[in-house]
């Protein structure tokens, strides 16, 4: 069984090979003429101001906490509807309860204003 | 003799395989230009050849000869990492898609699919989900303001829209009942009727999730170029922004095989089993014809505001590809 993963490993290596020969290649051919005003961030012109790596809005934040939230719903999903047939009346509503719990917090996170961009 | 088939075999699909999807990407790139130019009522590229068919190539002359700058002020590391990790997953995506019936090659049986694992569906989705990395990494690494930006918003959107398309995935299985694309596209039991039809029903929301996860038009939030210059890629020259850009022409690619694989029967079509290299031929116009979606999407519809299109995707496609699949179980279990 794990065979059926070999071509996975050898066509990783020639996505991977492909990648470095390109960046290579563009290294060797590519002339290279520094000057300062290539090295200042691009900033539409004008003189850039202190470091990017400053605050940003938590509302990245939020939306990357519930995704792992119910992203691990999800993939407890796929098993169950690959195998929803044999499992039956049984795997449905266990399903369902799962699935209704996980929506008790879904209104929770959008009545609490979670999904609008203050 | 094993090596044959375990090492041999593999490489050469691979290979065969990468550089087809390099050749299709360039040729992409002319079709959205010239379909993009028509349109607006305009002719498109059409200096270089016969209708322009040498300004793909023009342009991969350009970005290799081009001076490969690295600023000063970026994670050096990070910054060149960042394309490599992004093209990377982007061309493994394909290595599970069956793109057409076993061949009977030199007295050998060649199955048209790179890798035919159990997976197949999870790989997809696992390998499409690593390109973010690519994009994020290289986003930060830059150390511009637009970038970051770009970067920050490319994460949101891809975590968002991976959800309402994971669901519509499931409700997708439970009428295939396996991760197998190769058992997806012959099912070993046949599917009922109403269940093809209502599958199809699922297309046009799971169709929007993929423009929103290769971050196309109208959903092109990575970039933004009215707002954020170029977004994520606004440090980036030469190859490697010829590899972010083919990145995203590569997703647009695998999501299009994929939804040709889960939605149109894949390589099936009339005559496949006296002719079973028609099958080729029946993917790859599959493939444009979903191709030609996406550019006619970027085409006609204007972009929504960023917390619109989250908005929309939590508050609207979630629930509704939730309704959606609680129905599909309901059917494939009870009747």
């Amino acid at each position: 069984m794990t065979e059926a993963y070999l071509p996975i490993l050898v066509m990783m290596v020639v996505a991977g090979g492909f990648a470095a020969i390109a960046l290579g290649v563009s290294a060797l051919l590519g002339p290279r003429r520094p000057n300062p005003a290539k090295d200042t961030p691009y900033e539409s012109g004008i003189v850039p101001l202190g470091d990017a790596r400053r605050r940003f809005p938590v509302q990245f934040y939020v939306i990357a906490v519930l995704f792992i939230l119910f992203d691990v719903e999800v993939i407890l999903m796929y098993p169950w509807a690959v195998a929803a047939r044999q499992l039956g009346l049984f795997g449905l509503i266990e399903m369902a309860i799962f699935v209704v719990i996980l929506l008790v917090g879904f209104i929770y996170a959008w009545k609490n204003d979670a999904f609008k961009w203050q | 003799m094993d090596w044959i088939n375990l090492i041999l075999i593999p490489a050469i699909k691979s290979v065969v395989l990468v550089v087809v999807l390099l050749t299709g990407f360039a040729y992409l790139t002319w079709f959205e230009r010239k379909l993009i130019g028509r349109f607006q009522q305009r002719i498109g590229p059409n200096r270089a050849w016969k209708f322009g068919l040498g300004h793909p190539i023009a342009d991969a002359l350009k970005m290799i000869f081009k001076e490969e700058i690295v600023p000063s002020y970026t994670d050096k590391v990070l910054f060149v990492l960042g394309p490599a990790l992004a093209i990377a997953p982007a061309l493994l995506i394909f290595a599970v898609i069956p793109v057409g019936p076993t061949l009977n090659l030199f007295g050998k049986e060649i199955p048209l699919v790179v890798a035919d694992v159990n997976i197949g569906v999870l790989w997809v989705l696992a390998v499409a989900g690593l390109g973010t990395y690519g994009i994020v990494l290289g986003g930060w690494a830059s150390n511009n303001k637009y970038s970051l930006l770009g970067a920050l918003r490319t994460s949101s959107q891809m975590l968002s829209y991976e959800l309402p398309m994971g669901i519509l995935l499931i409700a997708v299985l439970l009428v295939y009942g396996t991760l197998n694309l190769n058992q997806i596209v012959t099912p070993l039991t046949p599917i009922p009727w109403y269940l093809r039809v209502w599958i199809l029903l699922a297309f046009p929301f799971y169709f929007i999730t993929m423009l929103a996860e290769t971050g196309r038009k109208p959903f092109d939030f990575p970039e933004t170029e009215n707002e954020l210059v170029a977004g994520f890629q606004t440090e980036y020259g030469s190859i490697k922004f010829a590899l972010y850009y083919m990145t995203e022409y590569l997703h647009i690619l695998g999501a299009s095989g994929l939804a040709v694989t889960l939605f149109f029967g894949g390589w099936r079509g009339p005559f496949v089993d006296q002719f079973p290299i028609l099958g080729l031929f029946y993917f790859a116009a599959k493939v444009l014809a979903m191709v030609f979606l996406f550019i006619w999407a970027s085409a006609s519809v204007p972009r929504p505001r960023y917390d619109q299109l989250l908005r929309f995707c939590w508050t609207f496609l979630f629930p509704i590809s939730l309704v959606y699949m609680a129905v599909t179980a309901v059917l494939v279990v009870v009747m």
